[in-house]
C-alpha cells in the first residue's frame, strides 16, 4: 500500500506490502522519516492509506466504519517513547483507566490492574505517581496500560528511545514475555543494540520502501 | 460507575473553568428569559386579539347638540344597516354612570369631569369587525355625528406596541444567545484542551466516542439547564412584582398573564437552553476540536 501526507513531496510509504503472522516479533527499522512510525499509524487507523489495504485479523481496516474504530483498537495495545502516562494518576490508575474508559467495571480492574502490574516487575509501586518513578517504570507502567486489555497486537514505537541502554534491556524482556503469550508485537525502533540482541525478524525502511525483510535479522 | 465517572467529570470540568462557566450561565440565562417573555408577549397577544375583537364596538358619538329628529334617523339607520348585528343607545347619564366605575380608582378624574362634557353615543357592533371602514363611510356624514371611533383602531396600536416589545426581546434573545452560543464553544475548547492527554490515552485504548464527548456535552448542557432554570425564576419574579405588582392596574385593562404559560416556560426554556448547548457542544467537538 502506499501513504502519502498532505503536502509532501514523495510517499511516506511507497508501494509497501508487509505480511505479518499471528504471534511474531517484528522490527521496524530505519533512519528518522523512512515511513516506519507511519506503519503504527495505518495500523492504528490514526491515518488511512491513499492506495492499498490495511488488513488486521482478517478485517479491512481501510474500509471501516468509524464507529467501528474504537472496538478495533481494543484488541491493539500501544506503547511510545514519550510513555503517555496521565501525571495525575498514580500506576495502578494509570492502567485502570484504560480499562474504565471501555466500559470494564472496578471490580474488574481491581482484579485484573495489580496482576498486570505484577507482570510488569512493578508490584509494590502501584500507588506512585509517574514522576516518582524511573523512565524504565514509566514505560513498565505504559506496557502494562497496553497489555492489560490483552490485546492480540501490541504495537511499539521507539519504547526505548528515552531509555538508557540498561533499562532499555529490560523493557526488551518485559516486551519478549509479552510475545511468549501470543501477542503479536510490533516494533519501531532504530536501537541497533537491542535489534542485534534480540534476533527477530527485521523489516528495514528506507524512503518509504523496504529494502530488507530477513527473519532473525540485525540491524546491519 | 459510569454514570459517576461522567458526572464527576462534569463537576470537575465547570468547576476548573468557573469564570467561563458563569459567564456561560449569565449570558444563557438573558437570552433565555428574553426569549421566554418574547413567547410570554406572543401568547398574550394572541389571546388578547381572540379576547377582545370578539367584544369588539364601534362606538358613533352625537353632537352635544343633537336634536331627536336626528337621533331617531340615525337610530333607524342602524336598524335598517346590514352590517350592523347589534347595537344600543348610550345616554348622557348612562356614559357617566360607566365613566365613574372605568375610573373609581381615579377619583379625581371622576371629579374633574362633569356629567355634561360626557358625549351621548350609539354602541354597535358589527356583524364582521373588519368592515368598519364602510360602515363609518355611510354615517360619517349623518346629521348629528360629531365622530365615529373604532376601538379596534385603538386596539390595534396597543397590539402593536405589544408585538414591538415582542420583537425587541426576540431580538435580544438571539444576540444574547448568539453570545451564549461562542461562550459554549470557548469553555468546550478549553475544556478539551485541559483534557487534551486523558483524550488521546482514552482514543489511544478504544473508548467509543460517545464516552470520550459525553462529559464535555453534559458540561454545556448543565449549564444550559441553570441558565433556563435561573431564566424561569426571572419570569417568576417579573410576574410578581411586575405584573401583579406595580403595573397591576395596566394588565388588569389587557388581561392578566396567566401562571399557567408561566409554568409552560420551564420545560419551554429548560429543553432550548439544553439542546442548544448540547448541539453547539457537539458540534465545537466534531468539527473545531476533533475529540
Amino acid at each position: 500500500m502506499t501513504k502519502t501526507y498532505p503536502k509532501a513531496s514523495r510517499p511516506s510509504l511507497d508501494d509497501v506490502s508487509v505480511n505479518i503472522e499471528k504471534g511474531e516479533f517484528v522490527f521496524f527499522i530505519g533512519p528518522s522519516g523512512s515511513g516506519k512510525s507511519t506503519i503504527i499509524k495505518l495500523l492504528l487507523h490514526e491515518v488511512t492509506p491513499n492506495r492499498g489495504k490495511v488488513v488486521v485479523n482478517e478485517r479491512d481496516v481501510t474500509s471501516m466504519r468509524s464507529w467501528r474504530i474504537p472496538a478495533f483498537r481494543r484488541q491493539i495495545g500501544c506503547v511510545f517513547q514519550d510513555f503517555r502516562l496521565l501525571p495525575n494518576r498514580t500506576a495502578y490508575e494509570n492502567v485502570a483507566f484504560a480499562l474504565e474508559v471501555i466500559g470494564k467495571s472496578k471490580g474488574v480492574a481491581r482484579r485484573v490492574v495489580p496482576e498486570v502490574l505484577e507482570l510488569v516487575g512493578l508490584g509494590g509501586k502501584e500507588h506512585r505517581y509517574p514522576h516518582e518513578l524511573s523512565g524504565g517504570e514509566q514505560q513498565r507502567v505504559a506496557v502494562a496500560r497496553a497489555f492489560v486489555n490483552r490485546p492480540l497486537i501490541l504495537l511499539a514505537d521507539e519504547p526505548t528511545g528515552n531509555l538508557d541502554p540498561d533499562t532499555s534491556i529490560e523493557i526488551m524482556r518485559l516486551l519478549d514475555r509479552i510475545n511468549r503469550t501470543g501477542t503479536t508485537v510490533v516494533m519501531v525502533t532504530h536501537d541497533s543494540n537491542i535489534v542485534n540482541q534480540m534476533r527477530r525478524r527485521v523489516v528495514e525502511i528506507e524512503s518509504g520502501r523496504i529494502v530488507r525483510d530477513q527473519p532473525r535479522g540485525v540491524y546491519g | 460507575m459510569r454514570v459517576r465517572y461522567v458526572l464527576s467529570e462534569v463537576l470537575t470540568g465547570l468547576w476548573r473553568n468557573v469564570t467561563m462557566t458563569i459567564a456561560m450561565i449569565i449570558t444563557m440565562t438573558v437570552s433565555l428569559t428574553m426569549l421566554g417573555a418574547s413567547l410570554l408577549l406572543f401568547l398574550q397577544v394572541g389571546k388578547m386579539e381572540d379576547y377582545f375583537y370578539q367584544r369588539i364596538e364601534v362606538s358613533v358619538f352625537l353632537k352635544p347638540d343633537v336634536n331627536d329628529e336626528q337621533r331617531n334617523n340615525i337610530d333607524s339607520a342602524l336598524k335598517a344597516d346590514a352590517l350592523v348585528e347589534s347595537y344600543k343607545h348610550e345616554t348622557k347619564d348612562q356614559a357617566w354612570e360607566r365613566f365613574k366605575v372605568q375610573f373609581k380608582d381615579a377619583p379625581d378624574l371622576v371629579s374633574a369631569t362633569k356629567p355634561e362634557s360626557l358625549p351621548e353615543s350609539f354602541r354597535i357592533k358589527l356583524k364582521d369587525p373588519n368592515k368598519v371602514l364602510d360602515f363609518s363611510d355611510q354615517f360619517r356624514s349623518q346629521e348629528g355625528v360629531s365622530d365615529i371611533v373604532d376601538q379596534k383602531q385603538l386596539l390595534k396600536r396597543v397590539f402593536d406596541l405589544l408585538g414591538a416589545l415582542q420583537t425587541l426581546a426576540l431580538t435580544v434573545a438571539v444576540v444574547q444567545g448568539a453570545a451564549a452560543l461562542l461562550l459554549v464553544a470557548n469553555t468546550i475548547q478549553v475544556a478539551a484542551y485541559s483534557k487534551r492527554r486523558e483524550v488521546a490515552v482514552m482514543k489511544l485504548v478504544g473508548a467509543s466516542n460517545w464516552f470520550i464527548q459525553m462529559p464535555f456535552v453534559l458540561e454545556a448542557v448543565f449549564a444550559g439547564l441553570i441558565g433556563a432554570i435561573l431564566a424561569f425564576g426571572a419570569l417568576v419574579a417579573a410576574k410578581i412584582v411586575f405584573i401583579d405588582g406595580s403595573l397591576k392596574a395596566l394588565t388588569l385593562a389587557l388581561l392578566p398573564v396567566d401562571w399557567s404559560n408561566i409554568w409552560l416556560m420551564l420545560p419551554v426554556l429548560c429543553g432550548a437552553g439544553g439542546l442548544v448547548s448540547a448541539i453547539t457542544a457537539w458540534v465545537t467537538l466534531r468539527f473545531y476540536v476533533r475529540v
